[in-house]
């Protein structure tokens, strides 16, 4: 059974309908990838799952109902949302933006073992602990949120666009940590993204969605390889 | 800020980007295009307005032409103001104290220099511009909150210099130039209709000079500073002459304000240490019922809170304690009910209506075209 | 010298009032990003009410609490009602209408519930003074103010800094949004700051009061425009700062009436000249946080 499951959504922003009639899947331990165009409707289908837009049709966490549930309830369910812009606290530190992402866990002693363990995958994010968060740069922000939406220990993570204004190398570095997390936690993944390439690298499943419907679907390194998908939709 | 129409479809940054309307393609333009009847209307009322304004002074008491005047010089302050906070969001609720440096100007002027009234306002123009370009400075460097904040101190501060360098009749700050140095120039008219009429006179011109500056380069790049201060200066706006040129411009404003006021009111009063922040008050609060950021917006708001004032006093014989609760309710009410201000909702509404009846066109012009083989979506 | 000193503590007397309202001011601001003009006037009508308790014959302590307790639920449900809809059509000049609204409305109630008759609130400090140095001696009210103050500031640093609550309080006030994605209910931290800063507020109200040999509906109004002062020059997010603040300010307030005459009448000049100055030199305020704005 499918950890998250989409079942004909549809929904926009007020009179403007972005989605029409989404069927979409995660696996448990799977990476899907959704691609498409700006303005495809990609950061709206996120939007639906976490809550932040009304929607019809269905929404399914492990067999659950989670269509109409607010961002905070879809949150404390276990779905980690890094939003396109990353949601940096930038007065707090950046040890607090940790923190904030396990505010909702009561076990103390593993909340700081997984500090440890995060300012070790990213160590840029130790030197800079005490540091004011928005003075960092990009892609350091980005770790940020990847690592704070890691302390909430969720079993679905949703990252938006995380490639978003990074430098090419930064980016690489940041997908083969997602890999890495992938493949060590068997925490399942959904990227929205429209670097291709290399989300499709570390992906299982892979989505085009094209003007609020998905146009093509398949195992990711099949829409890797396929030149006729390549060049219509993926643009390389 | 509240929205402008046409920036609707603009994203903000790190948002989702909108799919575009596919209805009435309009060229994104920065004001809403209207349909022609909406057009027809609006001049008609528009005309009916002018006539009723100027018939006014002819028709009603004294009493009420004072109140209708003192809505004018409101209008004209709260449109300085709107310039400020409204196109360029720079924050002040010190504009009393411009408002302060115009009335004085114009009553020292007449009462230590027996200056004659009309010439004494231009000078209040510029020496409150003046002032507003000494503010305006230093409120460079800071921002949002903190401004308002030293504006705030400029209001409570100016009846204390005002107490401290004026020296009227009893050695209070207060000075009542004599009535006949407003009387009537044109024959004919009475004392209250003049002022009334000279008052609407500079609203006019001040108004359409307003429309052209926002509507023009400045005005644009005023905009920008507002809406995203660091990408207007990479696109060349500067910003510090753009900042201090408007703040300089909406003090002129509050000035020519102050300086109708003792025309109107015959008095310029430094005796009440809060007098000044109040002002402060009434003209954001007309810039804000009124529409920020709408050119007509504030001189609404002014006709409407002085109307409302009027009526609650009315209302309330004999508890007048609660008339500043039940206008301090009335505020809240109406911010909630038209959160653009009365402007704002009514342009949103024609700009539905109007949007209502193009779809209904483009729905029946689709109907009534043959089928083509290259479908348009 | 003695002059010097005395003029001093009258200073800090003065500077620990208007440090307690800057501290309900900055709370607000802190975890809502909201300047809340109608402070003082919400002070105002919690010491009335913690006067008229009194008047029952309960004890001032009590009066005080109880009145903190019913402060921090109004502030509650004015964030819930008038603030929240406004904030979150992102209109922040129409939140400051609402706060002048309140401004206005507020003091106006009070009078009308209360009365316009000066009344005398009583103290929960001994009364008399005590002497500090030489001849100079202090109000042991104003000492009590003192330790009050400095006890809220401490139990609010804690709060904002060394708990989940507080860390939820902070997440809340830096970004919304993404705090909701974290689980957190922005909408009850909000009312939560609200609360807190009325109930703040309803103890500096009371203890101001009970200071003075009797207050009326004026009694906050002068000092809502210093405790504005102090808030903006201690930086508008430091706890410690409003304290700080609000002492420079009160000292040197009493300082320029005593010993320059050329700003004789307008001495307010004084704290509003000092932020000017602070603020072209240190736009975020004596203890603000350097925001680095990135695009």
């Amino acid at each position: 059974m499918s950890l998250l499951e989409l079942r004909d959504v549809a929904g926009g922003y007020g009179p403007v309908q972005v989605l029409h009639d989404i069927d979409l899947s995660v696996d448990p331990g799977h990476v899907a990838v959704v691609l498409g165009a700006n303005g495809a409707g990609k950061t709206t289908t996120l939007r639906a799952i976490s809550g932040l837009i009304p929607i019809r049709g269905d929404i399914r966490f492990d067999g659950e109902s989670i269509a109409g549930k607010g961002p905070e309830a879809v949150s404390r369910l276990g779905i980690a949302h890094v939003p396109q812009g990353r949601g940096t606290f930038s007065e707090l530190s950046v040890e607090d933006n940790l923190r904030v992402g396990a505010v909702n866990r009561t076990d103390n002693g593993d909340i700081e073992r997984d500090l440890k363990r995060w300012y070790e995958v990213f160590p840029r994010l130790g030197e800079r602990r005490r540091q004011e968060a928005g003075s960092m740069s990009g892609g350091e922000q980005q770790m940020l949120a990847l690592a704070r939406a890691m302390m909430a220990r969720p079993r679905l993570l949703l990252l938006d666009e995380p490639s978003l204004g990074l430098a090419p190398l930064v980016t690489r570095e940041l997908f083969a940590r997602l890999s890495d997390i992938n493949r060590d936690e068997g925490l399942s993944i959904l990227v929205v993204e429209q670097n291709a390439n290399l989300a499709l690298d570390i992906g299982h499943w892979g989505y085009v969605l094209e003007t609020g419907r998905i146009a093509v679907q398949g195992p990711a390194h099949q829409l890797h390889d396929d030149e006729a998908v390549r060049q219509a939709y993926l643009g390389f | 800020m509240s929205d402008q129409p046409g920036a609707a479809l603009e994203p903000a940054i790190g948002d989702a980007p909108l799919v575009a309307e596919p209805v009435t393609a309009a060229r994104p333009t920065l004001w809403p295009t209207v349909p022609r009847p909406v057009l027809v209307a609006r001049v008609v009322i528009g005309v009916a307005i002018a006539v009723a304004a100027v018939y006014a002074p002819f028709y009603f008491e004294p009493a009420m032409n004072r109140v209708l005047s003192q809505a004018i010089y409101i209008a004209i302050a709260a449109m300085g103001l709107n310039l400020l906070t409204g196109f360029n969001g720079q924050v002040s609720i010190g504009h009393g104290a411009f408002f302060g440096v115009g009335a004085f100007t114009s009553a020292i002027l007449i009462v230590d220099h027996g200056w004659s009234y009309e010439p004494t306002i231009v000078v209040a123009a510029l020496l409150a511009g003046g002032v507003g370009v000494l503010v305006g400075v230093p409120a460079l460097r800071v921002r949002g909150l903190y401004l308002a904040l030293v504006t705030l101190g400029l209001a409570v501060l100016f009846p204390r210099v005002a107490q401290k360098f004026v020296d009227g009749v009893g050695g209070v700050a207060l000075l009542r130039p004599p009535r006949a140095s407003f009387s009537s120039l044109i024959e004919g008219l009475d004392d209250d209709q003049w002022a009334y009429l000279l008052s609407l006179a500079i609203l006019v011109v001040l108004f359409v000079a307003a429309r052209n500056l926002v509507r023009g380069r400045v005005g644009r790049a005023m905009i920008a500073v507002r809406d995203q201060e660091i990408a207007a200066t990479t696109v060349g706006v500067g910003l510090a002459g753009t900042k201090v040129a408007t703040f300089a411009i909406s003090a002129a404003y509050a000035g020519v304000a102050g300086s109708l006021s003792v025309m109107v009111d015959g008095i310029a009063d430094g005796t009440n240490p809060i007098l000044y922040f109040q002002r402060s008050i009434e003209f954001l609060v007309a810039v804000v019922i009124g529409g920020a950021a709408t050119i007509l917006g504030p001189a609404v708001g002014a006709l409407l809170l002085v109307l409302l004032r009027r009526n609650t006093e009315d209302l309330i014989e004999g508890k007048e304690i609660l008339a500043p609760a039940i206008f301090g309710a009335a505020l809240i009410a109406i911010v909630f009910i038209l959160p653009e201000g009365v402007v704002g909702g009514v342009r949103r509404l024609l700009a539905r209506l109007g949007r209502r009846s193009a779809a209904r066109a483009a729905v029946a012009a689709a109907a009534s075209t043959p089928p083509n083989a290259n479908d348009s979506q | 010298m003695q002059l010097f000193i005395e003029q001093v503590l009258n200073g800090v007397g003065n500077g620990v009032v208007y440090g307690s309202v800057a501290l309900a001011l900055v709370l607000i601001f802190r975890t809502t990003g909201v300047l809340n003009f109608a402070q003082g006037e919400m002070a105002l009508f919690s010491t009335y009410i913690s006067w008229k308790l009194t008047t029952t014959g309960m004890p001032v302590v009590a009066a005080i609490a109880i009145s903190m307790a019913i402060a921090f639920v109004a502030g509650a449900l004015i964030e819930r009602t008038l603030i929240r809809p406004m904030a979150e059509a992102r209109s922040p000049l129409n939140v400051v209408i609402i706060t002048l609204g309140l401004f206005l409305g507020l003091n106006s109630v009070a009078q009308l519930a209360f009365g316009t008759d000066p009344q005398r609130m009583p103290s929960p400090f001994p009364s008399g003074s005590v002497s500090l140095i030489g001849d100079a001696r202090i109000q042991k009210d104003t000492i009590g103010l003192v330790v009050v103050l400095l006890a809220e500031c401490l139990a609010l640093w804690l709060l904002l800094n060394r708990t989940t609550l507080g860390l939820k309080l902070r997440a809340v006030a830096a970004n919304p949004d993404s705090a909701r994605l974290h689980g957190i209910r922005a909408g009850s931290m909000l009312m939560l700051g609200w609360a807190m800063s009325a109930a703040l507020g309803a103890v500096a109200g009371s203890l101001v009061a009970a200071e003075r040999t009797a207050f009326d509906s004026s009694l906050m109004q002068t000092i809502l425009v210093y405790a504005l002062a102090a808030a903006a020059l201690g930086g508008f997010d430091s706890i410690w700062g409003a304290i700080v603040a609000g002492l420079v300010v009160g000292v040197a307030d009493g300082l320029t009436i005593q010993y320059v005459d050329a700003l004789d009448g307008i001495e307010v000049v004084l704290p509003l000249a000092l932020i000017l100055v602070v603020l072209v030199v240190m736009p975020n305020g004596l203890f603000g946080k350097r925001t680095v704005e990135r695009v």
